[in-house]
């Protein structure tokens, strides 16, 4: 017995060492994902495109759209909000661990459609987006106060803050995992 | 036959081979790869994994304390949702209940607040001062003195120029469902809840007239943030037998617990900034013409912690001195 453990543990020891340049991926079936060269975004799942993964019906009218700056400061607002989530310490490990090229262009476009500035939602649905994030009512916080900070800046008045707000607010059933 | 016999040899071989005396500990060699191996870069997502449990193992970047499992004064609530302390030491809008639960805690997290509150009127004066502790968004217990100087009244009561009528408040309020801000907009917050009142001047209260000095209030309250017109909801529904609060004692020789409303409409201004209108049904237990109360209030948080509260109260006829309105100012700090 002890004689077998000492050849094995000799045999491990001897053992060459694996080659510098293995790729460790490869060996392990790891998929690498690629961005893609135009967008600069990873590839996702498979899933059914529709406005409704936006998760709520857009408001109509062209008033509100209009205080969020249109459709350019609408896109704005969403990139504003995700660089500041990446940059709160709060919040930051959950987003860095994502694509947030993708992320800044749905999440803009999920705020589009919801305000009726008249953009096609191509996200996921908010369960399907947040699934095994392990987000808290405490990092939604986070991200509703970042939201507010990049649409203070972007002068949106705050009743309309608020609208926005009211649209995305129900999705926290879906998002809030613990 | 061979074969067992050739078994049995290479069993006996083995036995002088393997040492008499016990066997030394198994022994497992291995090359130190895993310490050896720098640790993965400081990006961002091995950060939180890399961090030591015993320091700030918080999701949150707060400044609290963690005691195990629980986040102690780690804050993570959205800015007024823990409402401002009311006259009875609940979180709520100053003379009306809320389904809020005070302090700045999350899920997971405890908090704490204290207030202290002044409303100065034509013949007395009010002074009010309480803390609170809240557990996640589930368990509010409150504690509050008020301290009610009856001034010169006093001495038209025959009680004595600056008689201070003082009543101590135990509250407990537990969140049953909902949410003040997210979920669906037609689900409010609703909580149930307790106040246990004792006056400390009981001799006082059954001269006046009262049954009891000391009674329990209960109440359940909705309260919802409807984001779409930034528009703060708030009613609640007391069975009570206070006389103005309890102040003047409980129920009287004839009446007793009756069920009372308050309400609360607010304007959500800025983040930092609320103002609104609220209302207070009370019963004339006593038959000296007690009224409902009113007030007109502005709520603003100067900090993430500190929130004052001004507001103008309409509080009618109290033992018998009529037209008490006047100002109300209270600040409430929040962890
Ligand atoms: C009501 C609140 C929220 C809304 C409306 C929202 C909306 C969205 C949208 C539209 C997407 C894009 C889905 C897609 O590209 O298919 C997304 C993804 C994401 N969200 Fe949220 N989100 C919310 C809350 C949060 C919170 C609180 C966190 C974390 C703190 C978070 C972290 C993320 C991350 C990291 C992704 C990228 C997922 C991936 O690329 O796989 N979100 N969210």
């Amino acid at each position: 017995m002890l004689l077998t453990t000492t050849a094995a543990a000799a045999l491990m020891l001897l053992q060459q060492a694996p080659a510098e340049s293995t790729d460790w991926d490869a060996e392990f079936g790891v998929e690498v994902k690629e961005r893609d060269a135009v967008t600069g975004e990873l590839p996702v799942d498979p899933y059914t495109q529709s406005n409704a993964n936006a998760g709520a019906k857009p408001y109509d009218g062209a008033v509100l759209a209009a205080d969020f700056g249109g459709r350019e400061g609408i896109a704005r607002i969403a990139a504003r909000t995700v660089d500041l989530s990446e940059a709160d310490p709060r919040i930051a490990d959950i987003f860095a661990a994502n694509d947030m090229v993708r992320l800044k262009r749905t999440l803009g476009e999920q705020f589009c459609y919801l305000l009726g500035a008249g953009c096609e939602y191509t996200g996921r649905d908010m369960k399907t987006a947040h699934a095994e994030m392990g987000v808290t009512k405490a990092d939604l916080n986070a991200l509703v106060e970042n939201l507010q900070i990049a649409m203070r800046e972007a002068g949106v008045p705050f009743a309309a803050q608020n609208r926005l707000l009211s649209k995305l607010a129900p999705a926290s059933k879906d998002i809030i995992e613990r | 036959m061979f074969a067992s016999c050739l078994l049995a040899v290479c069993q006996s071989v083995a036995a002088l081979a393997s040492p008499v005396d016990p066997a030394p500990a198994p022994q497992i060699a291995y090359a130190r790869v895993i310490d050896a191996a720098p640790l993965p870069p400081a990006s961002a997502p091995t950060h939180r994994a890399h961090q030591p449990v015993s320091t700030d193992a918080s999701s949150l970047a707060g400044d609290g304390v963690r005691l195990g499992k629980v986040d102690l004064f780690d804050g993570g609530k959205l800015l007024l949702t823990n409402g401002v302390a009311t006259v009875e030491g609940s979180s709520g809008g100053g003379i009306a209940r809320w389904a809020t639960i005070a302090g700045r805690q999350v899920p997971g997290g405890i908090g704490a607040s204290a207030h202290a509150t002044a409303i100065e009127l034509p013949d007395f004066g009010w002074r009010s001062y309480g803390v609170a502790v809240g557990f996640g968004d589930r368990l509010e217990l409150s504690l509050a003195r008020i301290d009610f100087d009856t001034r010169d009244a006093g001495a038209l009561l025959g009680i004595g120029e600056g008689y201070t009528i003082n009543l101590d408040t135990f509250g407990a309020k537990l969140r049953v469902a909902g949410d003040v801000v997210y979920g669906e907009p037609w689900l409010p917050q609703i909580a149930i809840g307790i106040e246990h009142k004792r006056s400390r001047d009981g001799a006082l209260m059954r001269a006046l007239g009262a049954a009891d000095a000391e009674g329990t209030d209960v109440t359940i309250s909705a309260t919802k943030l409807l984001l779409s017109r930034s528009l703060l909801v708030n009613t609640t529904l007391r069975y009570t037998a206070a006389n103005e609060l309890g102040l003047l004692g409980f129920g009287s020789a004839n009446d007793g617990y009756k069920l009372q409303f308050e309400g609360s409409l607010g304007y959500q201004l800025s983040r930092r900034a609320l103002i609104g209108a609220e209302y207070r049904s009370k019963p004339d237990n006593l038959g000296l013409g007690e009224d409902d109360w009113l007030d007109i209030f502005a709520a603003y948080a100067l900090t993430d912690r500190l929130t004052l509260t001004a507001a103008y109260v309409e509080l009618g006829s109290i033992a018998t001195f009529s037209d008490q309105r006047g100002g109300f100012v209270s600040a409430q700090v929040a962890f």
